[in-house]
């Protein structure tokens, strides 16, 4: 690996450090912030999850964003993903919830727009429709489980202590669960746009199995979130937990679940391969932002109590993250295009 | 993670036996205060009504030690956040019952109060409603932790043997002040008596109402 790569890729592993922050926020959040884990275990078992679900299952919706826009230089690279990692620190830092594919697909449009490139159309209205579809699914899979749960503890009443062992045990497992799906259905915000440039050799790992160039480079990526997940994500935890909705550690579980389902149901191959093979429709294999299944997922608990408990203006502020993040990460890209071209003489496209 | 699972298990295992411990032992204080103010009545102050009192005495600072342990392990091991301040609130509550056995039974054994005959059996009767409160709202603390669909089934019990107790109180203090053989300062005795032991039964009675919002709370 030339230094010169380490270099470029540095600004992707700092999208994945800033992005880190988001991720375990996103599926630990509510958790941690009802106090049902400690931040420790779950930045431990977040971190696990990210990076397995990103080596092992990251193909798939790493494709979609690489069809996006195919930057095809190291400095593009670079750049794009500086400028996303940049709209999502600049965000964070207001201790809101923000998405890595918004500041990507930003990042890649403002290249599109600084090279004269036409965006692919397709890709893109695949990707914005996802955005619009998946808070609303997590919305509706929130209020379905959320039923089933209370139907649930009503017909089969569990002693308080039990009950509050089983969700623990459940928000364990399903952040664990929730933690993969993002992992494998995200890193190709994070990494993806370096994988035609990724100078790695396949590795066999002790004749067991073997790490392509692409998983190498999603493990890296996968180290990176791991490290904001450590690092940077209390403030996020705060957000989630807390701002928009007090949370029951019930329905905590039912937000997790609800927004791992979504990031599932948008990144696994096998249940898009079974649905075709099937002559099924297929979900795309694209990637979503898990700060919206994890707000949609909040509002449909909430529609379910008639709009009881939730503070309309924290969400006001976490939609206006959504709309400025992608708009920051267009604007810095398009700016950082320039100078990396004409200031320090790197081609970009 | 397994034998982070099994610890997690073996935690609430001995926590909730720890709960039942105590809820037993509030219920077993309520039996054993009926039966030394029935001795009371019937032989005054003497040894077997010591050794009641003794055991209530027993009861209550192994309570004391029982919710001491239930807090502090609520608390280092974050077990139930959203519902511990209500059980801490709970079970501070049900030992102020078990508090206020022990000091009537002490009342009776310091003051040695002279009841008249005829207002005995009344006495006995506000003693039993008290006592019938506190059984009933042992009870639904029980349902409170181990399934909360059946709390109501036993709270509206507690209300009506309060009830049940105001009534008897007000008819035993009417006789009492109605006698003019007796001296003032012995009718302001066993009017305090009276007031005391009906007071069992109004705690019972605010720990009855809490309890109700707990559980609703739960529900939603």
């Amino acid at each position: 690996m030339s230094l010169i790569f380490l270099f470029y890729l540095s600004s992707g592993l700092f999208l994945g450090w800033a992005s880190g922050a988001n991720y375990m926020g996103n599926v630990f959040g509510t958790a941690v912030g009802t106090k049902m884990l400690s931040f420790t275990a779950a930045a431990l078992i977040c971190s696990i999850f990210i990076i397995f679900g990103a080596v092992y299952g990251g193909a798939g919706a790493a494709s979609t964003i690489g069809s996006l826009g195919s930057i095809n230089t190291m400095a593009g690279a670079f750049v794009a993903a500086l400028a996303a990692a940049f709209a999502i620190f600049m965000i964070t830092k207001t201790g809101l919830p923000v998405s890595s594919t918004q500041a990507i697909v930003g990042g890649i449009i403002g290249w599109n727009a600084f090279v004269g490139m036409p965006i692919d159309t397709s890709s893109l209205f695949k990707i914005l429709g996802s955005w619009v579809v998946s808070p609303v699914l997590a919305a509706i899979f929130a209020m379905i489980l959320m039923r089933l749960v209370k139907a649930f503890l009503h017909r089969f009443p569990l002693p308080l202590l039990y009950q509050d062992l089983y969700v623990r045990i459940a928000l364990i497992l399903t952040g664990a669960f929730g933690a993969y799906s993002l992992g494998a259905n995200n890193i190709g915000n994070i990494v993806g746009v370096f994988t035609t440039a990724a100078p790695f050799n396949d590795v066999d790992v002790m004749g067991i199995f073997t790490l392509s160039s692409t998983q190498q480079l999603f493990l890296l990526g996968g180290i990176a979130i791991a490290a904001g997940v450590f690092t940077y994500s209390r403030k996020v935890i705060n957000t989630i937990g807390r701002e928009i909705m007090e949370l029951s550690p019930t329905a905590a579980w039912v937000v997790v679940m609800s927004h791992s389902l979504v990031m599932f149901l948008f990144a696994s191959e096998n249940l898009h391969d079974f649905l075709v093979s099937h002559g099924l429709p297929a979900i795309p294999l694209v990637p979503i932002s898990s700060s919206e299944a994890v707000i949609g997922a909040v509002v449909g608990i909430a529609f379910l109590q008639r709009g009881r408990g939730l503070r309309l203006k924290s969400l006001g502020k976490v939609a206006a993250g959504w709309i400025t993040c992608p708009f920051i990460a267009a604007l810095f890209s398009f700016i950082a295009m320039f100078f990396m071209q004409n200031l320090f003489g790197q081609p970009v496209h | 993670m397994l034998n982070g699972k099994i610890v997690l298990f073996q935690r609430t295992k001995e926590l909730n036996a720890k709960i039942t411990e105590f809820l037993n032992n509030i219920s077993e204080a309520a039996i054993i205060f009926r039966q030394a103010v029935t001795n009371y009545m019937e032989f005054g102050d003497n040894d077997d009504f010591e050794t009641k009192l003794n055991n209530v005495s027993a009861l209550e600072a192994r309570n004391d030690q029982l919710r001491r342990t239930i807090e502090a392990k609520l608390y280092e091991h974050t077990l139930i956040p959203e519902s511990r301040a209500d059980v801490l609130e709970l079970m501070e509550g049900l030992d102020k019952i078990v508090n206020m056995f022990e000091a009537r039974l002490y009342q009776f054994s310091i003051e040695k109060i002279q009841i008249n005959d005829n207002f005995k059996p009344l006495y006995e009767e506000l003693s039993e409603s008290s006592v019938n409160a506190v059984e009933a709202l042992v009870r639904s603390a029980r349902a409170f932790f181990v399934n909360i669909s059946q709390v109501n089934d036993h709270l509206h019990k507690v209300m009506f043997f309060e009830k049940q107790g105001d009534m008897i109180g007000t008819k035993l203090k009417r006789q009492i002040f109605d006698d003019a053989e007796i001296e003032l300062s012995r009718k302001i005795q066993m009017r305090m008596l009276c007031d005391d032991i009906d007071g069992i039964a109004n705690q019972a009675e605010d720990v009855a109402d809490q309890l109700s919002i707990y559980t609703i709370k739960r529900y939603l």
